[in-house]
């Protein structure tokens, strides 16, 4: 083999591996520049042998997470198979792909347009018109406080929305097992003592201490999106994003008849892009409610991914459950088992006969640490503030199924 | 100064070592050093050599991760010998193998290094007994390298005439987002920095292993700097060929239906799936009790071995486990 051709090979190579790492780039596997180089880096060090090498070279480089595998394998077949299936391919597996202009999925826009044509216009000339307004005073305020969600009008919503959002979690804190320089500890910092006594030729032995260090706890929040719900959902949804973006480790759930993770869709900075994106990723949109399915299915894939030290567990539902059977209190308590606090999250408290009489509350109330009504702004403040502290009692559910009784 | 020092010595050999893991409890014999494999084929047949029976898509990324220097990053179900990768390419290769074990609170105290404060006390004592202290050469002697306790992250960095050492960061996943930080530059660059003594640089960079149960997400930088492998159940054939090798002595038939028992066990709705190692352990077990072949009554009573959820075990006792024998029979029959 001459020179010029081998190199012509490798460029050629080259530009294989840039143009597959673009396709994979756009079909959703973070792909930057830098695995480029080290995936040429990998193929040289390979070398280009058999089919199989070639794709594991490429994926142990390109593929950074475990679910990135079955996108890599189809861009690979396809990709290598021939040339100018490249758009093909862009066309085929990217429905989440943004950069490439496409037609929306026909399923897709009807959610859209179910979910926000017209409330988004309507939303915002009100929100327009509030801004005008400039603040509300305190009386319009208090109302808007004790306001239920669901009979609010679209101007309300909007400013429920605003007050959602300068909601702010205080500091609710977990003690860890980290140290850290403390004024009054319970260890003696032997390395800072011994600086500092070195500054002082070594004659002074001035004790530092360090204590247990605190941390915010995850949050996980698995948010019913069922019919029954449908009043709610969307301004929890609000919640939520106002939540992700103020807390570090925050992940959230949605279920209907099955549970879809939306929280890389509410990682986005402006509210009503995430919410675009979250309902771009839902198929189960105010249908029925199948809790424990869902319950199970999180059980199963996410509960040892995702609640690991010291979560939180928000579940806001009715608990009106479509097919409740034992399999609900089964559920309900394994995950009860598996977090350091559940807190369950009903709308529905708000009425004041509400009696635990459907069969999936009943299942799911012993297995509770708090049950608390979520309906207006008050009580979501009152929320912010519970998350802040362990003050346990408050929304205890046995007491509450006292004052019932 | 020379009592204390050999004192402080001592004091270091036994920390330095005690983090050196032993080999002991597996069969494995450390091999004098050779070089790195130079192709996959190499590759599998350095990890086969230790009983490791690898897929060759593991071995790809184990080969390319020699080559380039890289750490090798593997997530996986518990039990399906992440953790022994590491150990068998130190004894394969002849390395030393130097294990960080991660937990909740893991800091650099225990990570990195650690300054012997007693001895450091001792030491100003004695200077201040025989007088005119010189404040600044005291301060400059206390924080040497003799006052040092290197923790398994520096031993990593430190020469080895047996070649550079392999290191295993294990179960990444238990500890927190501000160790992994810490992590990116020890990673990046090979080397660590003291405050008080300067930079420290491995001249050789050692070989890194990361694993992580996926217990939460690692995060997307440190990955990056990886080469990324997720470790998968073995299909029949490998994990038949697996306990064959590691369960010496054990009966064909068993051994054949142990490995399909445990595969269609997978496929069950289970909250747990036992991994390799539970699949081992059940051999092991069934071949102690004289076992030829499974039958209903021993699989009831030994499946604690390789469920770990009561819901599991309840789900499958009795005659779920019947099912599951006739089952796989029926099939190795076919296969026939």
């Amino acid at each position: 083999m001459t020179a010029p051709a081998g190199e012509e090979r490798e460029g050629r190579l080259a530009e294989n591996i840039v143009y597959f790492a673009r396709a994979l780039h756009t079909a959703g596997i973070p792909v930057g520049p830098g695995s480029v180089l080290d995936a040429l880096e990998a193929v040289k060090a390979a070398g280009v042998g058999e089919r199989e090498d070639f794709y594991w070279t490429l994926h142990a480089v390109f593929v950074k997470k475990h679910e990135h595998s079955v996108l890599f394998d189809q861009a690979f077949k396809i990709f290598f198979r021939k040339r100018g299936y490249l758009d093909q391919l862009m066309a085929m597996m990217l429905p989440q792909a943004q950069s490439v202009p496409q037609k929306p999925q026909a399923g897709s826009s009807r959610i859209q347009e179910a979910l926000f044509s017209g409330v988004k216009d309507q939303l915002k000339q009100e929100e327009r018109e509030i801004v005008i307004d400039s603040r509300l005073t305190v009386s319009d305020r208090e109302v808007l406080q004790a306001k239920d969600f669901a009979q609010m009008s679209a101007a309300e919503i909007a400013q429920a929305k605003e007050a959602i959002r300068r909601m702010v979690l205080s500091l609710d804190e977990v003690r860890t097992r980290r140290l850290a320089p403390a004024r009054r500890g319970h260890a003696v910092d032997m390395r800072r003592t011994l600086r500092a006594s070195m500054k002082a030729g070594g004659a002074l032995i001035d004790l530092k201490y360090r204590g247990p260090k605190t941390r915010l706890p995850p949050i996980v929040a698995l948010l019913d999106i069922s019919g029954s719900m449908g009043e709610y959902t969307r301004l929890f949804l609000h919640f939520l994003h106002a939540v992700t973006d103020a807390r570090k480790r925050v992940h959230s759930f949605l279920f209907g008849t099955r549970l879809t993770n939306v929280t890389r869709a509410l990682r986005a900075k402006d509210p009503d892009e995430a919410l675009a994106a979250v309902s771009a990723s839902v198929a189960d949109w105010s249908g029925g409610t199948r809790i424990a399915t869902s319950l199970a299915a999180f059980n199963k894939q996410w509960a040892r991914r995702v609640l690991t030290q010291g979560a939180i567990v928000l579940l806001i539902t009715d608990g009106l459950e479509r097919d409740p059977d034992d399999r609900l209190a089964f559920e309900i308590d394994r995950l009860h088992r598996s977090c350091r606090r559940l807190i369950w999250l009903n709308p529905l408290l708000r009425f004041e006969g509400f009696a635990p009489k459907a069969r999936g509350v009943q299942a799911m109330l012993p297995h509770v640490d708090e049950f608390r009504p979520v309906h207006n702004l008050r009580s979501m403040e009152e929320l912010c503030r519970a998350l802040s502290s362990e003050r346990a009692g408050q929304g205890d559910p046995t007491a509450w199924l006292r004052k019932v009784a | 100064m020379a009592a204390p020092n050999a004192q402080l010595n001592k004091a270091f050999h036994f920390r330095g070592s005690s983090t050196r893991y032993g080999l002991s409890k597996g069969r494995l014999v450390t091999a004098p050093h050779r070089t790195a494999p130079q192709s996959i084929d190499d590759t599998l047949a350095l990890l086969a050599s230790a009983d490791y029976l690898a897929d060759r898509s593991l071995a790809t990324v184990l080969f390319l991760a020699l080559r380039m220097g890289r750490p090798i990053f593997l997530e996986g179900e518990a039990g399906v010998g992440k953790t022994e990768i590491a150990k068998v390419l130190s004894a394969t290769l002849g390395r030393r193998l130097i294990r960080l074990q991660c937990y909740e609170g893991l800091d650099v105290a225990a990570a990195v290094y650690e300054w012997n404060y007693a001895a450091q006390m001792i030491a100003i004592r004695l200077a201040e007994a025989e007088g005119g202290v010189d404040r600044d050469r005291l301060g400059h002697d206390v924080f040497s390298e003799k006052f040092l306790i290197k923790r398994p992250l520096l031993q990593a960095l430190e020469p080895d005439p047996a070649g550079a050492p392999v290191l295993l960061i294990d179960e990444l996943d238990r500890t927190d987002e501000a160790f992994e930080a810490f992590l990116l530059e020890v990673l990046a660059d090979f080397q660590i920095t003291i405050p008080e003594l300067g930079t420290v640089k491995a001249a050789h960079p050692p070989i890194v292993v990361i694993t992580s149960n996926r217990t939460r997400e690692i995060h997307d930088a440190l990955k990056r700097r990886c080469l990324y492998h997720w470790v998968g159940y073995p299909n029949a054939e490998r994990e038949l060929a697996i306990v064959r090798a590691k369960v010496p002595g054990i009966a064909k038939r068993l051994s054949l239906e142990v490995v399909h028992f445990v595969q269609a066990l997978r496929r069950q709705d289970l909250f747990k799936s036992p991994g390799v190692a539970e699949t081992l352990d059940w051999a092991t077990a069934l071949s102690e009790l004289d076992a030829v072949a499974l039958d209903p009554a021993t699989v009831s009573d030994t499946l604690g071995v390789l469920l770990k959820y009561q819901d599991d075990i309840a789900r499958i006792e009795g005659s779920r486990a019947k099912e599951l024998i006739e089952g796989l029979r029926a099939e190795l029959r076919a296969a026939e």
